[in-house]
């Protein structure tokens, strides 16, 4: 059941990440972001990150792609026009080089990582709120307040950036 | 079909889905799908950051991706004024008509 899960939503994923790369529309591009968003989303609920499952969902496939979608209407984006000039002897040649690099990334992976046993849904309980909470106020407090400065400084660039001239 | 995967599958997913992203990043020429292959990206590690999480039990992982979602948050946001500030100069949102900075 649990690679049942695994393979249908790593499927969903990969074939959004591509749909993301090939169309040519801005909107349907966003779309299949969201489409792997959501389905990493389930992965990580899978791997016990119940908060950054629902964090996933809500900050990135919720807050972040409204923005995108929202300035892909505002600014009427349409299709991309006539690609520039690439030889389809180089596209077919990316796409080979891609697909040799990923199986190459792919195997360094499998003989690297020491040998465990499969993923169990449940085995790690300890992506909690409750648990991230405690250690986000702990240990990792002085990051959390540096996040906060950046957040401040990011809306007040995007404001600055984006007000009418004065 | 097994029972269960590796851990590694996931780590695999996670490098497809990068190299995914870069692709798009090289490959597109709209600035907004570029924008959106960085995301791609983004998330690609923070699958790993999760991954790693579960294999080594520890909650640190989780904490990782969090922040960098609240980064990418950030990022988007002035990321995404500073396009609207490039089509209001130039009406175009295609990356080859804006390259004043390229000679």
């Amino acid at each position: 059941m649990t690679a049942l899960i695994f393979f249908i939503f790593a499927g969903i994923a990969v074939l959004c990440g591509v749909s993301l790369v090939v169309q040519t529309h801005p909107i349907a591009s966003a779309l299949s972001l969201i489409g792997v968003m959501g389905s990493l989303a389930l992965l990580y609920l899978q791997l016990g990150g119940e908060f950054i499952a629902a964090a996933q969902l809500i900050v990135y496939a919720g807050a972040i792609m409204v923005l995108f979608v929202f300035v892909i209407m505002l600014l009427n984006a349409g299709a991309e026009g006539v690609s520039r000039q690439v030889s389809a002897m180089a596209r077919y040649a990316g796409i080979l080089l891609l697909a040799s690099f990923l199986g190459l990334i792919s195997f360094i992976i499998q003989a690297a990582l020491p040998k465990t046993e499969g993923v169990v849904f449940g085995a790690f309980q300890g992506g909690t709120a409750e648990a991230i909470g405690r250690k986000l106020f702990t240990v990792y407090l002085l990051p959390f307040e540096v996040t906060s400065v950046l957040i401040l400084i990011a809306i007040l660039g995007a404001i600055v950036l984006a007000r009418k001239e004065v | 079909m097994p029972a269960s995967v590796p851990l590694s599958w996931y780590l695999i997913l996670s490098a497809v889905l990068f190299g995914l992203g870069v692709a798009g990043f090289i490959y597109r020429r709209n600035i907004i799908t570029v924008f959106m292959s960085i995301e791609l990206m983004l998330n690609a590690v923070n699958l790993s950051f999760v991954t790693f999480s579960y294999g080594l039990k520890q909650v640190d992982g989780h904490i990782f991706s969090f922040f960098v979602m609240v980064v990418a948050a950030a990022e988007a946001a002035v990321g995404l004024a500073i396009i609207l500030t490039v089509f209001k100069n130039r009406q175009t949102l295609m990356i080859d008509d804006v390259s004043s900075m390229k000679y």
